[in-house]
């Protein structure tokens, strides 16, 4: 009886909680009501929800992936170099962004696959390292369509139209974030669930020992997660740059943790206790109900960050302590 | 609570279990379990695998304080709310897994010592001097004759059987009533199981209780004053020495057990059958060394034939299995397939060629946490249950696991029951059973009856047989004499890298096996 309670509250606790929030907003706020904004829910939950699923790939093969955020700020800050400084246009700016992120990627497998590194440690030295190396690149500043240089001329570039489409633009009544979210939570969910790929990515997390002796190639598996996490990071980069229309230097910053937080709270949404796709996209909703909904109630941004943190809490209670189904999970002995 | 000394008969027994229950949520698994032990006394529990042995051991070293019934230890009815409380109470367990009793970093005196080190009752300012004196108290209680150097060493030095003896010397300092050992010989050869039940004997003549939990009915035999036997959840028999086999073995596996004994416990004569007929060489070694030091193998494996390799812990078993599938390298030499010139260079490769292993370590080599039965046996052929492009047919997978489930006869509620709600011998057959339905060129399975039940055991036996029936060379590589003897079409043993006897199974007696790891050991 108890036990059934407990699996109840596993399953559907945070389907629940999300649910209710919303009623609670759609309710008291009327300005939460209008259709621009439950898609401007979905436009603002795709940069979060985007870094999300690449946290989630990583931690299928049983790591995790500190650096993320970090490459997505990083991103932000190229896109706008490689615009505003470098004087290319958008389409070259999503070119090199998407190559640099599968660098990092590559990085961070090189670290932990090769050199035997654990993920949290290597991730959280590339973490600094690629903060660092932003910093180096724009001089510490945040790069402006036509910003004046040191030398008192003027930037030859701007950010293209084209690129500020990736965040403003619409296909019919939806706005083209909300539709890259969607896609590629769909893509991501199909590779993990419906193709032989995901299977064994899965595997490697489960038991590399037996994997490797099952045939599967384990460090070829783990190398592609972190690459797949770089990439995606850095597309929630050029969404992140494509919305401030500049390279703010500070962007990023709060995808930091978020992207580790959904995908944390992604494994336990549906009591199935692995990482998974659905379950990161939903735990990026919350996430966003309750950021988008606390603002409108006036109260402070920090307030935000405790709401955040106790959510955190909560799902990882779900997935440590409550659930009674073994998993997967970072940190857990195999 | 009833009076203490209201019943005569626990008088003289040492732990009276009596009518003891335990369910976990609809699952019943101990259904009014009586059980007496006496100080002296080496009480043999068996049963197959889920018949709710290791749950009755739990309860007995404080495991589950939530069962029914009643426990009394010298006649009064106590509570084993826990762990520490059983240990209170004179009752001691060594569990299964011996690895996960010692402690690495520490020295073989500082483990020994541990339980006095971590709060029986000595401050934490114990002194080395100390931790020294206790250790030597520990290994005279044994007569395990270890020197001071030995005590000083790092514990990870020790091989398994040490460990083994460390576990129980470290025990038996508490000065229990009743010693419960489970499976303490499942990760030990022969000779060291010998050992072992050398010091066992030694602690029944001092008056101690022993509760012994094995699959290996040969030891259970040997050392045993009385046998009990569990079958879901109740006792089907409780036997006095002389035991009678006739009565345990359809006790513990129901009907159709009779003439299991036979395969399982004779070969006391070669057996001078027809021997079966070799086919090709499969695979031909060529000076292969398993470790850098040991001399030059030449060996052939046929089609047609299960060949049963027998050695101890360290003889070199898991190395030549892995350096056939292309999962270690040998120091020296190369293996000569049919098709190819060269071992496998990778698991993956030696997969796609029909070489397949059954690993040694179920539970770190094969399971996967959480997988169910179908996700396990598709993982090393999953190119064969998805499309070209990549696409899982979820159909074919079921199918696949439905035909081995069928096959082998595993008991689960279907293809999709997860491999932790199964029993160990259940989870051995899915971890054979994958390698089951391609068609195999080369079968390594590297003690592939570990902790499995009789039951178990012939159903893969047959299976194996099949493989080998179908044109395949089968090896099995184990520990226990018996296991190789009741499959081999063909019997070798491997000491320290080297083979010191080859020869079909019709030719040889248990005592020739026996004698060629022993007489070699010394070399």
């Amino acid at each position: 009886m108890s036990t059934t309670i407990r699996e109840a509250v596993v399953r559907y606790g945070f389907v629940a909680v999300t649910v209710l929030l919303v009623a609670y907003f759609l309710i008291s706020e009327p300005n939460f009501r209008t259709s621009s904004n439950l898609w401007g829910l979905l436009v603002y939950a795709a940069p979060v929800g985007i870094a999300g699923l690449g946290v989630t790939i990583a931690m299928t093969v049983g790591g995790l992936d500190l650096s993320v955020g970090s490459t997505a700020g990083f991103a932000v800050s190229l896109a706008a170099w490689t615009m505003v400084i470098g004087n290319q246009v958008g389409g070259v700016a999503i070119v090199v962004v998407l190559i640099a992120g599968g660098v990092i990627g590559l990085i961070n497998a090189a670290l932990i696959v090769w050199a035997r590194i654990p993920d949290l440690l290597a991730t959280l030295t590339t973490m600094f390292a690629i903060m660092g190396l932003k910093l180096v690149l724009v001089d510490g500043k945040s790069i402006s369509s036509r910003m004046t240089l040191d030398d008192g001329s003027t930037a030859p570039g701007r950010f293209t139209d084209g690129f500020l489409y990736l965040a403003q633009g619409k296909i019919g009544p939806v706005p083209f974030p909300a539709i890259l979210l969607i896609v590629i939570s769909v893509l991501v969910w199909f590779l993990l669930e419906r193709t032989r790929w995901g299977r064994l990515l899965y595997a490697v997390g489960a038991n590399p020992e037996a994997s490797r002796l099952a045939g599967v190639r384990v460090g070829l598996y783990r190398s592609a997660a972190y690459v797949a996490a770089g990439v995606l990071a850095s597309v929630a980069g050029l969404l992140l740059a494509a919305r401030i229309g500049q390279g703010d230097v500070s962007a990023g910053n709060s995808l930091l943790l978020d992207a580790v937080a959904v995908a944390l709270v992604g494994t336990s949404v549906l009591g199935r206790n692995v990482p998974n796709a659905w379950g990161t996209v939903l735990g990026a909703l919350l996430v966003t109900v309750m950021v988008v909904g606390f603002s409108m109630k006036g109260l402070p941004y920090y307030v935000q960050d405790v709401a955040k943190g106790a959510v955190l809490l909560v799902a990882l209670l779900f997935s440590y302590t409550l659930s009674t189904r073994r998993a997967t999970l970072p940190g857990q002995p195999t | 609570m009833s009076s203490p000394v209201s019943t005569p008969r626990t008088e003289a027994a040492t732990v009276s279990v009596r009518g003891v229950g335990k369910s976990f949520g609809p699952n019943v698994v101990l259904r009014g379990v009586d059980l007496e032990i006496t100080g002296g006394e080496v009480v043999a529990l068996l049963g197959a695998n889920g018949a709710g042995k290791s749950t009755l051991i739990k309860i007995l070293a404080g495991a589950h304080p939530d069962h029914t019934g009643e426990i009394l230890v010298d006649g009064e009815p106590v509570r084993l709310a826990s762990p520490t409380s059983a240990r209170a109470l004179g009752i001691a367990t060594v569990h299964q897994r011996v690895r996960e009793g010692i402690v690495p970093g520490l020295s073989v005196a500082e483990n020994l010592a541990f339980d006095e080190l971590a709060g029986g009752g000595a401050s934490w300012a114990l002194r080395r001097r100390e931790v020294l004196e206790v250790a030597r108290r520990a290994v005279e209680v044994l007569d395990l004759g270890w020197s001071d150097a030995v005590l000083r060493r790092d514990v990870a030095t020790l091989g398994i059987s040490d460990a083994q003896l460390l576990v129980v010397a470290r025990t038996l300092l508490q000065r229990p009533k009743l010693l419960i050992l489970d499976e303490p010989t499942s990760a030990l050869s022969s000779a060291e199981a010998d050992r072992l039940f050398g010091v066992v004997r030694q602690l029944r003549a001092d008056g101690l209780a022993v509760l012994l939990v094995s699959h290996r009915l040969g030891e259970v035999d040997a050392i045993a004053d009385r046998a009990v036997v569990l079958r879901d959840g109740r006792v089907t028999a409780d036997v006095p020495k002389p035991l009678s086999w006739e009565v345990i073995l359809p006790a513990m596996l129901g009907a159709g057990a009779e003439g299991l004994r036979a395969t399982v416990l004779e070969h006391d004569e070669p057996t001078a059958g027809t021997a079966t007929v070799p086919g090709e060489a499969v695979v031909s070694l060529r000076g292969v060394r398993l470790f850098a030091e040991s001399p030059e193998l030449g060996l052939e494996l046929r089609a047609g034939e299960v060949t049963g390799i027998v050695g101890l812990i360290g003889a070199g078993k898991s190395e030549l299995a892995h350096g056939l599938f292309g999962s270690a390298r040998w120091p020296a030499g190369t293996a000569e397939f049919a098709d190819s010139a060269t071992a496998p260079r990778s698991p993956g490769e030696a997969i796609r060629r029909g070489v397949y292993l059954v690993p040694e370590d179920r539970a770190d080599q094969a399971l996967l946490p959480g997988w169910s039965i179908q996700r396990t046996l598709s993982l090393p052929f999953i190119t064969k249950v998805a499309s070209s492009l990549g696409v899982l047919d979820q159909g074919a997978e079921r199918d696949r696991a439905t035909t081995v489930i069928e096959k082998l006869g595993i008991v689960a509620r279907g293809p999709r029951t997860e491999l932790n709600e199964l029993s160990g011998g259940n989870q051995q057959k899915v971890v054979v059973g994958r390698w089951l339905v391609e068609d195999a060129r080369l079968l390594l399975l590297d003690e592939p009856f570990r902790g499995v039940d009789l039951g178990a055991r012939r159903d893969i036996g047959e299976q194996v047989r099949a493989v080998a029936d179908a044109g395949g060379a089968v090896v099995v590589l184990s520990a226990d004499v018996d296991e190789v003897l009741e499959i081999a079409d063909r019997v070798l043993v491997l000491v320290e890298g080297a083979l010191t006897l080859d020869s079909p199974v019709t030719q040889v007696s248990r005592d020739d096996v026996v004698r060629a790891f022993s007489g070699e050991v010394a070399q």
